[in-house]
């Protein structure tokens, strides 16, 4: 065929058609926008019932958390995420959701085995990096400070 | 027997596919085709609960139904050639397993379905048997989670992504009788030309389907126009562009004769499938509901089945591999008029 994987590439680039940028740069801002608004309403809602800062902050989380699993449950997270894309996946929401989504999925391999080893399969490298970013953060700040 | 001719095999006793039978879920009875299902399922868990489980039950429901068709009993079929997406081929060794028919596993990807009826039809042409079962299977769910992301993830599929077909499809092939027959068939070779992208398969496959095209024109002789239509499965909608540019290169124009199976199990612009099918049961059911029942009725008289698979493994995608298509190709012809 005459044809290096080089020139290849190039023509299957040129074939595919490219992600909708702007369209899901434009709803990942909306949505994942109402997802932290919301927050900010419950947070200053709790305020206003009388609720220090950092134990509303915590309900807030927690709350978003709860909705998420709900909605991953109910099978409609997957529906809201096809459009939203970063917009449902960078909150705390998406977190929750990768989380739930695996306990559902590997439930069917049993409680240990698939439930509670499957879990982490996707939220794993999360909480692995995030952590490690944050003691790195950490030693940081102690000596710079 | 089979005459060679370069890589391509003439089967001069030519085959006859004597029954065969499609079986779909919900998005595959909305699709184009739907009505030509013989059966479809609006339950995608196919009454079972695992999604592993209800592939292997819609496997056997196909193969029951193609051999309820011809009017076979089991112990009719002397062999069987079967496989499906799953590690280990599970959905059609635990599907199957209760048939007693002597099971050959085969794994093609989504070329599955070729592969196995070219076996099938090999076996009989050998004259090692009277009667032999092709069957294979895909299921969204069970491919999703084996391959991708659970099911309730929220993700964000690119425009090159194909959707696995819920679907499967079974054909049993016999020494005589009466029915389309397999006239020719070429064995794919590996082709890898770099893509290492999982969400562009039909990329990955096109070289390999164009291969093997181009390749079973050369050995025979014959042209595109000798063809009611050439049917890849599944390139999908970017495959399908790629392929017919590949074509061009090897001075091969297939014009308006080329069809694939990933455009014609579903319709793009009202279900949401992005380029189009896959899996094992795309080509399969689209071969079983709507290729062979033309070949019956004589609306088609002679065409190409060239199903394409992608033989990636998630593994070898993470260690950095590219993906190598293979593509096989059947030659299928209308029983001759006025004989038999």
């Amino acid at each position: 065929m005459g044809l290096t994987p080089k020139d290849y590439q190039q023509m299957s680039q040129e074939a595919s058609p490219p992600s909708r940028t702007v369209k899901n740069g434009a709803m990942a801002f909306l949505i994942g926008g109402s997802i932290c608004t919301l927050g900010q309403i419950v947070l200053e809602l709790l305020k206003s019932m009388g609720m220090e800062q950092d134990q509303a902050s915590a309900l807030v989380s927690l709350s978003l958390v709860l909705l998420s699993v709900l909605l991953t449950s109910f099978g409609l997270y997957d529906r809201v995420a096809r459009i939203a894309g970063a917009g449902t996946l960078v909150p705390i929401t998406g977190f929750a959701n990768a989380m739930s989504s695996a306990a559902i999925e590997f439930r069917s391999e049993g409680l240990v085995l698939g439930l509670g080893a499957k879990m982490f399969s996707i939220a794993g490298p999360v909480l692995v990096y995030g952590i490690s970013a944050g003691v790195l953060y950490g030693l940081i700040y102690y000596f710079i400070r | 027997m089979a005459l060679r001719k370069g890589s391509t095999l003439l089967l001069t006793q030519g085959p006859v596919i004597r029954s065969f039978a499609a079986v779909g879920s919900k998005m595959e009875g909305e699709g184009p085709l739907g009505p030509s299902f013989d059966l479809i399922c609006e339950d995608s868990a196919f009454g079972q609960d695992s999604w592993e489980k209800a592939e292997a039950s819609m496997q056997k429901k196909a193969l029951d139904l193609a051999i309820q068709k011809g009017a076979f009993s089991p112990e009719e079929i002397d062999v069987l050639f079967a496989g499906d997406l799953l590690n280990q081929c599970i959905s059609s060794t635990y599907g199957l397993r209760d048939l007693n028919i002597p099971f050959l596993g085969v794994y093609g990807a989504c070329s599955t379905m070729a592969e196995s009826l070219m076996m099938a039809s090999l076996f009989v042409e050998g004259g090692f048997g009277e009667l032999a079962g092709a069957v294979t299977s895909s299921h969204f769910c069970s491919a999703e989670r084996q391959f991708r992301f659970p099911l309730e993830y929220g993700s964000q599929r690119p425009p090159s992504a194909q959707w696995t077909a819920t679907a499967s499809g079974a054909v049993v092939v016999g020494r005589q009788g009466t029915g389309p027959r397999v006239r020719a068939v070429t064995p794919g070779r590996i082709r890898d030309l770099g893509i290492t992208d999982a969400n562009n398969m039909g990329a990955a496959m096109a070289p390999a389907a164009a291969d093997t095209i181009s390749r079973f024109f050369t050995d025979t002789g014959y042209q595109p126009e000798d063809f009611d239509l050439v049917v890849t499965g599944d390139l999908a909608h970017v495959g399908s562009q790629l392929l017919l540019q590949l074509l061009e290169r090897d001075g091969v124009r297939l014009e308006g004769r080329h069809r694939d199976c990933g455009l014609l199990l579903y319709d793009r612009k009202r279900q949401q499938v992005d380029s189009g099918g896959s899996g094992c049961g795309c080509s399969a059911s689209v071969l079983c509901s709507s290729l062979l029942p033309r070949l019956l009725d004589g609306s088609l008289r002679n065409i190409l089945f060239v199903a394409t698979g992608a033989l990636m493994s998630p593994t070898a995608v993470q260690q950095g591999e590219s993906i190598p298509g293979i593509a096989h190709l059947l030659w299928l012809s209308a029983a001759p008029a006025g004989k038999e």
